[in-house]
């Protein structure tokens, strides 16, 4: 089965690209970071506000297993439907700097779109040190026992 | 069969990842992983199977007892640091698409 989400980071750049195919209208696909209700229910967040429209924002807030509230926040600088988005993606309370999102959407077919997600980071390091996030967090969160784990080569 | 396909899936889990963490330290049966744990048996021996299958677990006989250790140099190859991101947003993305496939 050939992998529906890919991603593209070239060494030594600050930015990298998410491609994903859906079995899904493009208005369909659009629509899901369109409606408030949708985008909560797929992205597992509160939806505190979300202008869609040019020098509109958005504030998300998840809450984590603990309890503890996260939020995250950004600006809209264009909003044309089933077409694009461009806005800025910040988690507040984080030393993580903001971030630039490209979002384009294509028609594939009737019944098929693509997704093309273009992220510019702050630096190079920054870019790298939030793809690696999520391996370390979820080995994190299935165990404590990280520096029996690190020890063995488990985590470079 | 796409062997590192298929290592990269074995991590995705939640319990799979902790069962590699606790063998990390040191060698256990199928029982002693499986009380560290509140799911069934069989499925604890599901999921150790299945690591085992793409040699994130290497097995040891041991008189009677089979034990489990992990095999660090292949969880090394798993370290590839932008596979865990990728899950993250294929599991995003997959769940945008069963939700907005019942909006049709």
């Amino acid at each position: 089965m050939e992998q529906k989400t890919k991603i593209h980071a070239e060494d030594g750049k600050q930015e990298i690209l998410i491609t994903r195919e859906f079995e899904l209208p493009l208005d369909l696909l659009f629509k899901a970071y369109e409606d408030a209700d949708i985008v909560a229910e797929w992205m597992g967040t509160k939806v505190l506000k979300l202008e869609n429209k040019r020098h509109g924002a958005y504030r998300f807030e998840t809450t984590d297993q603990k309890g503890n509230k996260h939020y995250f926040n950004g600006t809209i600088h264009e909003f044309e439907p089933n077409r694009k988005i461009t806005r800025t993606f910040e988690m507040e309370n984080t030393p993580f700097p903001v971030q630039l999102e490209f979002l384009e959407f294509e028609m594939m077919g009737a019944n098929r779109s693509k997704l093309i997600m273009q992220i510019v980071y702050k630096s190079v390091t920054l870019r790298d040190q939030m793809l690696q996030l999520p391996f370390a967090v979820g080995i994190n969160m299935a165990h404590n026992r990280l520096e029996e784990v690190a020890s063995k080569g488990l985590i470079n | 069969m796409n062997l590192r396909r298929d290592v990269f899936q074995a991590i995705a889990d939640p319990t799979r990842r902790a069962i590699l963490l606790l063998v990390a330290s040191q060698s256990m049966t199928a029982g002693a992983i499986a009380a560290n744990f509140d799911t069934a048996r069989p499925t604890v021996s599901k999921h150790i199977s299945i690591l085992t299958e793409c040699e994130l677990l290497q097995q040891e006989q041991n008189g009677r007892e089979i034990y489990y250790h992990l095999n660090a140099q292949k969880m090394k190859e798993v370290a590839e640091f932008l596979e865990p991101f990728r899950l993250l947003w294929e599991a995003r993305f997959d769940k945008l698409e069963s939700i907005m496939k019942k909006h049709k």
